[in-house]
């Protein structure tokens, strides 16, 4: 048991997704969208606990597309990608770093609400 | 349901004619015709006062005027009975003339005050003319000629004179509109400073010109002249206390009224007690629906009933435990499961739904009814084909026609001992005279008005009693409850003062007003 709980600690409620790129036509698309970014109205987000997170969030994913694959799940916070922090920046930037046009891979760095939780409840008992 | 509702006198006004029988309904009610009642032109409110019992000064009238009511309000009544705005003071007036009152009544004492005042203000105003002319009477020829000086004097005491004359007579000469219990503080302060005053000056003159028979006319001029300005001044001081102090207002009342719980807030400036009684009841006139007790037996039975269905059996042996036993009656009234809340609900909306299908009738009959009606214009009179009539007889003529609708509905809503038929008629001609739609002539039935609107026989409250803890001439502080009682309700006076207000300022540039968009974009990648 504390053992788990210091595994848990380690990765401190974050999970790193890798999604690998799908080709369609010309373009290189993840399957999923995004919401917010500091340039828009956090009070608008329903997947954020703090309503004046500005960060990046998912807002949908496609069934079947690489980042279902990948276990990225709706209502995530992007925290990085690829090393380039997401959490300061607008929502066209955010587009821009997740479509890179050279890139086929990208690395997430994503928190998760009910995973936050799961550990909180194993920490209290 | 209507041997329920007519408790008062039961007669449906539209069988009489006359108002001769209407008189002999009331004379069961009017316990409280006192004397005053001779003067009926006026209409008046005597308010007597009942306070603890600090000043007991005039005991013989206790009994006179609590006649009728209980037997405890006899012991701490201190009852001061109508004086004027004018008296000077209460207790010289009691002293000197206490059998005069006693045996004349309660009038005399109000002209008694109003004699005293009328005499001092002519005094008063004498006063300047007489410095000027003794001089001339008694000494003629040793006075030292003043001409243009003197002249220019004279003319400005005139003025004065006469503007102090204009103002004296806008600002005091009233009719009294009420009696009130004590005398008003600031007339009382102000006829005293006058009285005061004027009497030092006679002295003064008295002895300085009057023994040494001065010869220096202009200074005795300017003396008088002194003596003009100052009572202008007082004129001043009179109207920034007695007027203009009440104006401002400080003070929000809350006015109930004990049977029904209508209530009503007005804003009071800084006003004594009974003064701020005398506006209640002035507004109460005008504001309150009119008392009806016929609305108020539903209530009265269901309280009845909520107690009489039990009984308490001493089953313990003797001794009376007498709040015992009415505390257990409580407990066992609030436990029991009645429905009279049920009953309450369904007579409540049977009574509407009742209430509104008459009045439907009602308007429909009278809309109808004045349709029958048509004016004739001036050209048309000569050329009339029927009989012209003029506004009573045609009112007389579509009377009968909503006469049962108008009826019934008045019963329904327990308003019927208010309307009689002669007043039902006189009020449709003048309608009907005035070009008033049927919604118009109906407004006065439909529901109850200010009791100013009927006739005095109706009032039910006529004679009024301040009951106050603080002195009734103290002023009004936050906090303060009064209750002004009639002899079937009473209203319950509340004082709070209006709070002070902080208002601060903020500049809000127009250029300033920006906006932007807010948006949640999502974009699928």
């Amino acid at each position: 048991p504390a053992i788990t709980m210091l595994s848990y600690f380690i990765f401190s409620f974050q999970q790193r997704i890798e999604i690998h790129k799908l080709r369609q036509g010309d373009n290189l698309i993840l399957g999923f969208s995004i919401g917010g970014g500091i340039d828009q109205d956090p009070t608008q987000n329903p997947f954020s606990e703090d309503k004046t997170d500005k960060g990046i969030y998912v807002t949908r994913v496609t069934e079947g597309g690489p980042a279902e694959v990948a276990g990225l799940q709706i209502g995530d916070k992007i925290m990085q990608v690829n090393g380039w922090d997401m959490t300061m920046v607008t929502h066209d930037q955010a587009r821009k770093r997740l479509t890179k046009r050279n890139e086929e891979v990208v690395r997430l760095l994503v928190t998760r609400q009910s995973l936050q939780k799961a550990v909180q409840q194993s920490m209290m008992s | 349901m209507s041997a329920a509702m007519d408790t008062e006198s039961t007669y449906s006004g539209y069988s009489h004619y006359s108002g001769h029988s209407k008189k002999a309904h009331r004379q069961g009610r009017d316990r409280h015709k006192s004397p005053r009642s001779k003067d009926g032109s006026r209409s008046e409110k005597s308010v007597t006062i009942q306070a603890p019992p600090a000043e007991p000064l005039l005991g013989n009238d206790a009994s006179r005027v609590e006649e009728g009511q209980d037997d405890n309000w006899g012991e701490t009544t201190t009852a001061i009975t109508g004086t004027s705005e004018h008296s000077i003071s209460q207790e010289d007036i009691a002293r000197i003339s206490k059998d005069l009152e006693d045996s004349v009544g309660l009038d005399c004492k109000r002209y008694l005050g109003l004699t005293v005042a009328a005499v001092l203000g002519l005094l008063v105003f004498l006063t300047p003319i007489a410095f000027i002319l003794l001089p001339q009477i008694l000494w003629r020829d040793d006075l030292e000629p003043c001409g243009t000086v003197c002249e220019g004097l004279f003319i400005s005491v005139a003025f004065k004179l006469l503007i102090l004359l204009i103002g004296t007579w806008a600002l005091f000469f009233r009719q009294p509109k009420a009696d009130i219990p004590r005398v008003f503080v600031f007339r009382a302060l102000l006829l005293v400073l006058i009285f005061l005053f004027v009497f030092s000056y006679w002295l003064f003159y008295g002895v300085r010109i009057l023994d040494l028979k001065d010869t220096n006319y202009q200074g005795i001029v300017q003396y008088a002249v002194s003596l003009v300005d100052a009572l202008l001044f007082i004129h001043y001081l009179a109207i920034v206390l007695l007027e203009l102090r009440q104006l401002q207002p400080m003070f929000t009342v809350k006015v109930v009224r004990s049977t029904d719980g209508e209530s009503r807030y007005y804003s009071l400036g800084h006003l004594s007690i009974q003064r701020a009684a005398l506006v209640v009841l002035e507004n109460y006139y005008k504001d309150f629906t009119v008392y009806n007790p016929a609305v108020l037996t539903a209530s009265k039975s269901r309280a009845a009933k909520h107690m009489a269905g039990l009984k308490v059996y001493n089953v313990d042996g003797p001794g009376n435990n007498a709040s015992g036993q009415s505390r257990a009656m409580i407990a066992a009234a609030a436990r029991r499961r009645d429905s009279s809340h049920n009953e309450l609900y369904y007579e409540e909306a049977d009574h509407e739904r009742r209430v509104r299908k008459r009045r439907a009738r009602l308007v429909v009959a009278v809309e109808e009814a004045f349709t029958h009606i048509k004016r004739l214009q001036a050209e048309e009179q000569q050329k009339a084909p029927g009989e012209m009539m003029d506004p009573r007889e045609a009112a007389q003529a579509i009377f009968p026609s909503m006469a049962r609708a108008l009826q019934k509905y008045l019963r329904t809503t327990r308003q019927q001992q208010y309307h009689s038929m002669e007043s039902i008629l006189q009020h449709l001609s003048f309608c009907i005279t005035n070009n008033m739609t049927p919604k118009a002539f109906l407004e006065r039935y439909l529901n109850p008005g200010p009791t100013l609107q009927y006739d005095r026989d109706r009032w039910f409250s006529k004679q009024w009693t301040l009951i106050s803890e603080e002195a009734v001439t103290s002023g009004l502080q936050d906090g303060i409850v009064f209750v002004l009682k009639c002899l079937d309700f009473s209203l319950v006076v509340n004082v709070k003062k209006i709070p002070f207000i902080k208002l601060s300022e903020e500049f809000i540039d127009p250029k300033s007003h920006k906006f932007v968009l807010r948006l949640q974009s999502e974009t699928s990648v």
